[in-house]
């Protein structure tokens, strides 16, 4: 084509880019975005550029594909394809007893995995209608808050990394770690625990837990007032981030989304305090809010419920009561390991419940709790088998993703960078 | 042939030789095998020291300390496949030759850089066997103007890099590369204008030959701020982090050398850290006296003394610009334009004019102490105007006005 020549009109990539169309979210299909690549489009035209920013990228958090419509380094329009990382967790969870369910669900955000097996337990509980023994409800509420640490550093990580300071990623790692360590000792795994059942929790604390969180907790707030000196205080860091991917409590409403993003714009939404569950009603914390909801906000919220979570583990080891870590329930949980030598009718029970499940009495629940992401959410319903009927679980990165196009209109490629980071999904649990 | 026009270098007075074309052949080897080794040590203090700030180990297999590392890397790299874009989309002779563009402006950089010499108790030249030379491969009369020639050449390979790819993310990278090595070559010249004004010279050897003697360091002399400014826009030419937008991993995945593979990764690779080091080199050169430190004893070896003293200035800065990128996250792009161009460029601008000032007050016998104050007055006011364009500009573009 010579330069005098006017290009040929493209008829499919007219269709797609449809001029004067300002909303932030680029409504054109995956088969088209891969047909406007091959379109030989004049160089010399200012045509919008389509972009694939993944699913294969260093920085959009496992396999999140964008497809961007660009103006140079400019943002026009965006839009999130996933699915990439679809296995059929909830259908899964249908095959699955209620007691295999919490090796189902735990893989779904995998980096909170103690929240899916507390919401996956919670439900299955109310279903059951029974009541976990006080301990049990402690322990919960205390692993929770450390795994909430271990995922808040791990967002530190993931977004210093993202905004160009690479230790960062090796310095919220290393606060990640130790506090997966203690999980491990805890759980016996670092992730993917299968912690949290219904009826308690798996395992009592092992002896010298005391010292072991203790320990931890002494050693985690200097590490993180680290990040205040690096990274808050830092000019370029706050430049990057400040007034980026804004975005005011009424579009957060609007778009559903919950967790960081939501406070961090000035709502003070947070299910731990509004809708108490496990003990949170006995726990002095603070719910932290932002003021302009750009990710600088987010990240210092996010920054700071982990100096929350300190505190309430703290409280946690103070008020942890002695008693049963699971329900003595023959029909939910089974006997112990060393009664089944000696009892033919705890070898049964122990026999039924692993093979068969215990049965779920019929009805519908949906139990919410407060992820590191959000409302994290567990519909089920039960038809009184053993299995699930249906399960479907609220994800909040699945939702909070749905901001991007909307925070994401107009920023430059390292906004959307920076975006995607604080918006901190997590794809497996946005594709289950 | 007595005296050649472009390489006054005292070793062809009196005609060349056998015994010439020897030295300068030896001069030349050493500094090449100086050169890859010191790249070769740069990636592993790079990686050993980046490792020590994150509480890592960083290699320690390949060698004694992982001190081979990169060699490993390199042998593995060498036997990769050697990918090539299709001449469709992308210019595979071009994809081809852009490695070296990079690569060559960087070895010919140093070869003007004085690594070693008394400039304390001598004019810097050392002789051997009778013959006097300096200890640089050539030391043109334009020297300065050299370096920075082949500074902006080195543009051309990572924007060719980018453009040849025929893919999109090199391409992001290949514009971003033009757009801040031009902006920051500029600084780059002005804050070196400083350095030129206070020793009169654009020869390299006459450069530190005027820095002799502690005290006379340009760093000083010029007053911290054209360093500073150098530094800042060095760091932005080599394409270091918090500059490093051009191959920004986060963003736009590997920027210019994305689609690279093989031993022309290598070559990219081998470059940026070459820069690393001649970068550092020309920095000690204009602003640190080059080899100039203290000769305790052995006088007769002067010139070692200076090769030590120089080693170990340009190792000072490799280490600064590792600590840049373990500390500063990146900038953003316009973050990156707006430094350049409403910060160090008018800075450097301003200094200049205050040198020149006060250079003339000496040399005419005004009273210096007005006319640093005024010197100082106007750049405060100049400031101030300039910060107030900028962030009127800034409110109309927020408020979406637009300049027209």
């Amino acid at each position: 084509m010579t330069l005098l020549e006017q290009p040929d009109p493209i008829n499919a990539a007219e269709r797609v880019f449809r001029r004067g169309d300002d909303s932030a979210v680029l409504r054109i299909s995956e088969a088209d975005a891969e047909m406007v690549e091959t379109v030989d489009i004049d160089p010399l035209s200012d045509e919008p550029m389509i972009v694939n920013m993944g699913p294969v990228h260093p920085s959009t958090h496992g396999v999140l594909r964008l497809v961007l419509e660009m103006q140079g380094e400019q943002v026009l329009r965006s839009k999130p394809v996933i699915g990439y990382l679809h296995t059929g967790m909830e259908k899964t969870g249908e095959q699955l007893s209620y007691l295999q369910g919490g090796t189902n669900v735990t893989r779904m955000d995998y980096a909170s995995p103690l929240f899916n097996e507390l919401v996956f337990s919670l439900a299955t509980e109310e279903l059951l209608g029974i009541e976990v023994p006080p301990r049990a409800q402690w322990i919960r509420t205390m692993m929770c808050e450390l795994n909430r640490i271990s995922s808040h550093m791990l967002f530190q990580a993931t977004n210093g990394m993202d905004v160009g300071a690479v230790s960062m990623m090796l310095y919220g790692n290393r606060l990640r770690e130790e506090t997966l360590r203690i999980l491990e000792k805890i759980t016996g795994l670092r992730m993917n625990h299968n912690y949290i059942r219904p009826g308690g929790v798996a395992v009592d604390l092992h002896d010298g837990w005391r010292e072991d969180i203790a320990g931890l907790m002494d050693l985690l707030p200097p590490l993180i007032d680290e990040f205040d000196e690096l990274l808050t205080g830092q000019p370029i860091f706050r430049e990057r981030l400040q007034g980026v991917g804004a975005i005011n409590a009424e579009e957060c409403l609007a778009l559903g989304v919950t967790g960081p993003i939501l406070r961090g714009s000035g709502y003070a939404w947070d299910l731990r305090r509004d809708m108490p569950y496990l003990n949170y009603d006995e726990l002095d914390f603070d719910v932290i809010v932002g003021t302009y909801g750009d990710c600088f906000d987010r990240y210092a919220v996010r920054l700071n419920e982990a100096r929350e979570s300190i505190k309430i583990v703290q409280q946690c080891m103070e008020k942890m009561p002695t008693g049963d870590y699971r329900l003595q329930d023959k029909k939910v949980t089974p006997p112990p390991r060393a009664r089944i030598d000696e009892s033919m009718e705890a070898l049964i029970h122990h026999f039924k419940i692993f093979t068969e499940g215990f049965k779920v009495p019929e009805g519908e629940v949906y139990v919410a709790v407060e992820s590191p992401r959000g409302e994290l959410g567990c519909y089920m319903v039960s038809d009184g088998g053993a299995h699930p009927y249906r399960m479907h679980i609220r994800a909040p990165s699945f939702v909070n993703l749905q901001t991007m196009p909307h925070m994401m209109q107009d920023a430059l490629v390292a906004d959307v960078v920076a975006i995607i980071s604080s918006v901190d999904p997590v794809l497996g649990e946005v594709d289950r | 042939m007595t005296s050649l026009p472009l390489a006054v270098d005292p070793l062809f007075v009196g005609g060349v030789g056998l015994e010439e074309v020897l030295i300068v052949a030896l001069k030349v080897g050493v500094a090449f095998a100086m050169l890859m080794v010191s790249v070769m040590l740069m990636i592993w203090f790079e990686r050993k020291l980046h490792a020590d700030m994150t509480n890592r180990m960083g290699p320690t297999i390949t060698g004694p300390f992982g001190l081979l590392q990169t060699l490993a890397d390199g042998i593995k790299l060498f036997f990769k496949e050697d990918l090539l874009p299709n001449d469709e989309r992308g210019d595979s002779a071009i994809f081809r030759l852009a490695p070296y563009l990079t690569l060559i402006p960087a070895f010919l950089i140093f070869t003007v850089v004085p690594i070693g010499g008394d400039f304390d108790n001598a004019d810097g030249k050392v002789s051997w066997w009778g013959n006097t030379t300096q200890l640089q491969i050539a030391d043109p009369p334009v020297g300065i103007l050299f370096v920075l020639a082949l500074s902006s050449l080195a543009v051309y390979g990572i924007m060719l890099a980018g453009w040849s790819s025929g893919s999109k993310y090199p391409l992001f990278g290949s514009v971003r590369a033009s757009a801040q090595m031009v902006s920051y070559e500029a600084a780059l010249g002005l804050s070196l204008v400083a350095v030129l004004v206070k020793s009169g010279t654009l020869s390299t050897h006459d450069i530190v030959a005027g820095q002799a003697d502690g005290w006379n360091w340009n760093l000083w002399m010029t007053g911290f701020i054209p360093f500073i400014v150098f530094l800042i826009a060095s760091t932005a030419e080599l394409n270091r982090p918090p500059f490093d937008l051009v191959e920004a991993e986060q963003e736009i995945v590997g920027g210019f050398h994305t689609e690279y593979s093989s031993i022309r990764f290598a070559l990219f690779f081998l470059g940026e850290y070459m820069n690393v080091v001649t970068m550092s080199a020309i920095m000690v050169t204009l602003f640190f006296g080059g080899p100039d430190g203290p000769i305790p004893f052995f006088e007769s070896f002067g010139w070692a003394w200076g090769i030590l003293w120089f080693m170990l200035k340009v190792l000072a800065f490799c280490f600064t610009f590792v600590w840049f990128r373990a500390a500063l996250p990146r900038f953003r792009y316009d973050q990156l334009m707006d430094l350049g161009w409403k910060l160090l460029i008018p800075l450097s601008l301003g200094w200049i004019v205050a040198l020149v000032a006060l250079d003339l007050a000496a040399s005419e016998g005004w009273n210096r102490p007005l006319v640093a104050v005024i010197c100082f007055a106007g750049l405060m006011l100049m400031g101030t105007l300039l910060n107030a364009a900028v962030q009127s500009g800034k409110r109309k573009r927020l408020a979406g006005e637009g300049f027209d």
